[in-house]
C-alpha cells in the first residue's frame, strides 16, 4: 500500500511550526503578495520568515511547497519571477504553479526544481494533465474537487504524475482559477491579486428587526436572521432568487466544508500520493486538531487497523460537511 | 489600422430551428467577418445542433465568413475528452480550444485559443503561439493595460488578438449545473431547463437588485459588456479583432451599429445611443477593462 504524504496549510510560520510538530509531511504556504491565492492581510511569509521555515521543516524531516498559484497579469511577470528565484534560493522543495508561463519560466530557468500543478490550473482530465507534464515536466497533480473516486482511480492509471486531493476544508464551487465572480463585484481578481471576497469590500448591515446583510461590493450575498450565525460573504456561497424560485436559495452552494476523513482508505487504495488540508487563513487551533486527525488516520489506515474517527463539524465552514464530489456524480 | 468583427459561438441553449435561422441571418446579412460555431458550455447539448453543422458551416461560407469551430470549455467526461480531442485534430476548418486538454492534439498545427482558457501574460502567449496558436481571445476581466501588454508581444511575434466587446461576460464555470439546481435536479438529468432562458436565468440578490445570470454550468455576468467607448484604443493598441456574443437581441442591428462605429460612420455617443435604444434587458458595462469592479460603466 502507498503511504500517502500529509500535506498542511501554513498561512504563517506559527501555523507552519503547527502543523510540522502535528505530523505534516509537507506544508505549502505563500508570499505577502499577489503571487499566491491566499493573498490576505496579516497572512504569509516574508522571505527571511520562510528561510527560517524551510530550515524548521527539513530539519524535521518536513517538506515546504511554495505556492505561486495565480495568474501573472502582462507586465508583471517580474514579482512572479522574483518570487521563484527566492524560493529556488532557500530550497523550497517545490513550486505550486497554475500558469503556464511561470511553469515554463521554473522549467527553463531552475530545471532542477519540482513543479506541482496547482488546483487552480484545473487540469480535469488526463489530456490536461499530460500538457503540463510533458510541457513543462510536471511531478504531481492537484486534482479539481469534481471527480468520484473510482473516476479518480481510472485517472491514475492514464497520467504520468502523482495526484493530490483535497481531503479537508473549504471549497470554492466554480472551476479553480476561472473564477471573476469577486472581480465583478470589487477592483479585485481572485486569478491576479490571490484574493477571493477581498475583506475591504465586505460590509455586514445590521437592521432594525436584527437580521444582518452580509455585502459584496455593495452586493448583498446573503441575510441572516438573528438567530443566525453571519457567514462571511462569499459569491458562490450565498443566497439569491431566481424567477424559478419562491424564496432565496443557495444558488451554487451551502456554506459547507469537504471532509473525506472517513474515505482515507479508499483514497489511498485509489492510488492518491498526497492528501491536502485547506485552510492557510485558519487558526493554529484548526491546523493542529485537523492535521493531528488526518496523520492518525492515515497511519491507521496504512497500519491496517480502524480508525477513531472524531467529529471535526466544529471546524468546517456553516459547521457543514459533505463528501462532495468524491461520493457521488449526483453532486453535479 | 481597423479591426473586424467577429461573432462567439452561441453559448445558450437555443432550439436547433433558432440556431439555423440564426446563422442564416448572419450569412446573409451581417457586418460579422468571423463567426464561431460549436457547443463550448455543455457536452449533453450537443446532439441537438451537431448534425445541422455540415449545413450552417456551408451557408456562413457561401456568406463570405470565415468559421472557427470552438471547443468545449470543461473537460471531465470520457464523450467530452473524444469531442476535444477529435475537433482540435480535425484540419478542415480553423479551432478555438477552450480547454488546456486539447492542446497536445492542437499543437503543430495552426489553432486558436479560446477566451475561457487562462492567457494573462506576454510568458504564456508566446510558449502557446510556439506551439502552434495563431490567434488569441482574451479573457473577460482583463484590464487595458494588460491587453495593451499582450496586444504588443502579439503583434512582435505575429499572432492576432481578440478581446469581446459586446454581451454577457462569463465569469465563472462548474462541474455542477446551476440551472439544473435552480430547478431541483442534476445535470445527469436536467431534462435541459436550460432551454427556457434564452440568454441566461437571471439571479438577483435577496434585496432584489439584479446580479449575475445561470447557463448551465457557466455563471455570467447580469450586465452585458459594451466596450463601444474603448474602440478606438483597441484597435490602436493592435487589437484587430472584435467580438460580440450572441444573444436573443438583434444581432444583426448590433453588428451593423459597432461596423458604422469601426468604419469611422458614426461617433461614441451616437453608437451608445443607438446601442441603448435596442432596449437591451440589462445595462451596460465596461468595469473590467477599467480596472474596476467589472459591472461598472465608465463613460468618457
Amino acid at each position: 500500500m502507498n503511504r500517502p504524504e500529509l500535506i498542511c496549510p501554513a498561512g504563517t510560520p506559527a501555523a507552519l511550526r503547527t502543523a510540522v510538530d502535528a505530523g505534516a509531511d509537507a506544508v505549502y504556504c505563500g508570499f505577502q503578495n499577489a503571487t499566491n491565492a491566499r493573498n490576505f492581510p496579516g497572512l504569509n511569509f516574508t522571505p527571511d520568515e520562510l528561510a527560517a521555515s524551510i530550515d524548521y521543516a527539513h530539519r524535521a524531516g518536513a517538506k515546504v511547497l511554495l505556492a505561486l498559484n495565480t495568474f501573472s497579469p502582462a507586465g508583471k511577470f517580474a514579482l512572479w519571477a522574483d518570487a521563484v528565484a527566492i524560493g529556488a534560493r532557500l530550497g523550497v522543495d517545490a513550486f505550486i504553479v497554475a500558469d503556464i508561463g511561470v511553469a515554463d519560466h521554473i522549467a527553463r530557468n531552475y530545471p532542477g526544481c519540482r513543479l506541482h500543478l496547482s488546483v487552480q490550473a484545473a487540469a480535469s482530465s488526463p489530456e490536461a494533465i499530460r500538457y503540463y507534464c510533458e510541457r513543462f515536466g510536471v511531478k504531481r497533480v492537484v486534482l479539481p474537487r469534481i471527480l468520484t473516486i473510482p473516476e479518480i482511480r481510472t485517472l491514475a492509471a492514464e497520467i504520468p504524475c502523482e495526484i493530490e486531493t483535497f481531503v479537508f476544508g473549504n471549497h470554492g464551487l466554480m472551476v479553480e482559477g476561472r473564477c471573476s465572480l469577486t472581480h465583478y463585484a470589487t477592483a479585485l481578481s481572485t486569478n491576479m491579486d490571490g484574493v477571493c471576497s477581498p475583506a475591504g469590500d465586505v460590509h455586514y448591515d445590521k437592521a432594525a428587526d436584527g437580521c444582518v446583510a452580509t455585502r459584496l461590493g455593495g452586493f448583498t450575498i446573503d441575510r441572516f436572521s438573528p438567530c443566525e450565525q453571519a457567514g462571511y460573504p462569499t459569491i458562490c456561497k450565498g443566497r439569491y432568487r431566481a424567477p424559478v424560485r419562491d424564496k432565496p436559495y443557495y444558488a451554487f452552494e451551502e456554506p459547507v466544508s469537504i471532509n473525506l476523513l472517513a474515505m482515507v482508505p479508499q483514497l489511498i487504495e485509489a492510488g492518491i500520493a498526497a492528501f491536502k488540508i485547506e485552510g492557510r487563513q485558519r487558526s493554529r487551533a484548526y491546523v493542529r486538531t485537523v492535521v493531528t486527525t488526518f496523520r492518525a488516520a492515515i497511519d491507521a489506515a496504512c497500519a491496517g487497523e480502524v480508525a477513531d474517527l472524531p467529529d471535526l463539524t466544529a471546524l468546517t465552514e456553516g459547521q457543514k460537511q459533505t463528501k462532495g464530489a468524491f461520493e457521488t456524480k449526483k453532486w453535479r | 489600422m481597423t479591426a473586424k468583427l467577429t461573432l462567439g459561438p452561441i453559448i445558450f441553449h437555443w432550439d436547433a430551428a433558432v440556431k439555423r435561422d440564426f446563422y442564416a441571418r448572419i450569412a446573409d446579412e451581417s457586418a460579422i467577418d468571423t463567426v464561431y460555431l460549436g457547443e463550448v458550455i455543455c457536452s449533453k447539448r450537443t446532439p441537438y445542433f451537431d448534425k445541422h453543422i455540415p449545413d450552417v458551416i456551408e451557408r456562413l461560407e457561401r456568406g463570405g465568413k470565415r468559421v472557427v469551430l470552438s471547443s468545449l470549455c470543461e473537460v471531465v467526461l470520457p464523450r467530452e475528452r473524444r469531442m476535444i480531442s477529435e475537433l482540435c485534430q480535425s484540419e478542415s476548418h480553423a479551432v478555438e480550444v477552450n480547454n488546456v486538454a486539447g492542446l497536445i492534439d492542437a499543437a503543430g498545427h495552426p489553432h486558436r485559443i479560446g477566451p475561457l482558457m487562462n492567457v494573462y501574460n506576454e510568458e504564456t502567449l508566446r510558449i502557446l503561439a510556439s506551439d502552434g496558436a495563431t490567434h488569441f481571445t482574451l479573457p473577460t476581466e482583463l484590464p487595458r493595460y494588460v491587453v495593451a501588454y499582450l496586444a504588443s508581444a502579439a503583434a512582435a511575434i505575429d499572432v492576432a488578438v481578440e478581446v469581446q466587446i459586446f454581451g454577457r461576460a462569463s465569469l465563472a464555470v462548474s462541474a455542477r449545473c446551476y440551472h439544473a439546481r435552480a430547478h431541483g435536479r442534476t445535470k445527469d438529468n436536467c431534462q435541459f431547463v436550460c432551454e427556457s432562458d434564452p440568454d441566461g436565468m437571471v439571479l438577483k440578490t435577496i434585496d432584489g437588485r439584479d446580479f449575475l445570470a445561470i447557463n448551465g454550468i457557466q455563471t455570467l455576468s447580469h450586465s452585458y459588456v459594451n466596450l463601444c467607448g474603448e474602440i478606438d484604443d483597441l484597435i490602436a493598441m493592435g487589437v484587430g479583432h472584435l467580438r460580440l456574443m450572441p444573444h436573443s437581441a438583434d444581432m444583426i442591428a448590433i453588428a451593423a451599429i459597432f461596423a458604422d462605429h469601426i468604419a469611422g460612420r458614426v461617433d461614441v455617443p451616437e453608437t451608445r445611443a443607438r446601442l441603448d435604444d435596442l432596449a437591451i434587458p440589462a445595462p451596460f458595462s465596461n468595469g473590467f477593462w477599467h480596472g474596476v469592479a467589472g459591472h461598472q460603466l465608465h463613460l468618457g
